[in-house]
């Protein structure tokens, strides 16, 4: 009889697990697991102070690479970041756009500020030499190539965002050309944890 | 004569009902996943020079079918496997909600790209058809190609 019971309980539990499991919300972007830490690193933020990973330990972080004269993926990427921090509302005071030049010749401090002020105020990216700027794409698997072009030059760089969680752990990746709303869902999931 | 008749209306009968099948039979798959795996000892291979191929250049998914991509590092050292760097013992799985042709960054092709095409759920019977087609097709071409 006892022996029922206990099976009957670890039947209810399973059930119970399984829906829960069902009715969890989706990522849209991928996972990572497990996931890592996400490596730390020093630049120059673009609002004066050092900008270190640790800083923003406590926040959802979104890390972006690229650069401000870039005219195809950056502007696309950062306008979609500024809806979503915009349609979060209140609960955009606990997510933070990190945005990293892969162009140190061009995006000094004042460059980059002004470019992400076109987007949202709040957003801060990081620069620095060019050796420094290559041990954080090394760190993160980003991709940069220079290429020259009739008027100078351009980059060709990974272009998806990564999505760090509260403890600093980078927790997914989200391709290129998703929406705000995308973004939405997955920060929701990250900032309720 | 006869036989051979009968021969070929057997045939065609076979393939008619093929056909039929594969353009009504309700499509099931045990996973969503896509998988590839980087295993152990791939980058040892590579610098001893053996050119290793782990991804194809072009991977095909269709929508409710098969449309998440999963890549899985089992290599001793990090790779920058599809579109990122993943640890060793680390696990990647990318889904797709929108049917279009991905283009990313691979340093493990020589192109330093790779393309997935994510195909619509085959709703109506000829969409079926192709479905199962190229299903069978990639069976025959790579009946090991991936885990």
């Amino acid at each position: 009889m006892q022996a029922h019971r206990l099976t009957v309980a670890a039947l209810s539990l399973m059930s119970a697990l399984a829906a829960a499991a069902a009715d969890a919300p989706a990522f849209k972007a991928g996972l990572f697991d497990p996931p890592r830490q996400a490596p730390d690193f020093s630049l120059q933020g673009t609002d004066g102070r050092e900008l270190r990973m640790s800083r923003y330990h406590g926040k959802v972080i979104l890390l972006a690479f690229g650069y401000s004269h870039c005219t195809a993926v950056c502007p696309v990427t950062l306008a979609t970041l500024a809806a979503a921090h915009r349609e979060l509302g209140a609960a955009a005071a606990d997510v933070q756009v990190l945005y990293v030049t892969v162009d140190p010749e061009r995006d000094d401090r004042a460059r980059l500020e002004a470019f992400l002020r076109n987007f949202d105020a709040s957003f801060i990216g990081g620069t620095g030499t060019a050796a420094q700027l290559a041990g954080v794409r090394k760190d993160y698997g980003i991709s940069a190539r220079k290429i020259p072009t009739p008027d100078g030059y351009a980059y060709s760089h990974s272009s998806f965002t990564y999505l760090i969680d509260r403890t600093g752990r980078i927790r997914a990746l989200m391709p290129y050309g998703h929406s705000p709303g995308d973004y939405v869902n997955d920060l929701r999931i990250l900032l309720k944890e | 004569m006869r036989a051979r008749s009968i021969g070929l209306l057997t045939v065609a009968a076979v393939f008619s009902a093929a056909l039929v099948w594969s353009a009504f039979a309700p499509i099931h798959t045990a996973s969503r996943d896509e998988v590839f795996v980087i295993p152990k000892g791939t980058w040892a291979r590579r610098m001893s020079g053996d050119k290793v191929e782990i991804l194809p250049d072009h991977i095909r998914l269709t929508l409710g079918i098969r449309d998440v991509l999963v890549l899985r590092n089992r290599d001793e050292v990090p790779q920058i496997f599809g579109p990122t760097l993943m640890m060793p013992g680390q696990s990647f799985s990318l889904p797709f909600a929108q049917a279009s042709e991905y283009t990313f960054s691979c340093t493990a092709h020589i192109s330093g790209q790779m393309t997935i095409i994510v195909d619509p759920y085959p709703a109506n019977p000829w969409a079926r058809i192709a479905w199962h087609a190229r299903e069978l097709l990639s069976e025959l071409r790579q009946p090991t190609g991936t885990t």
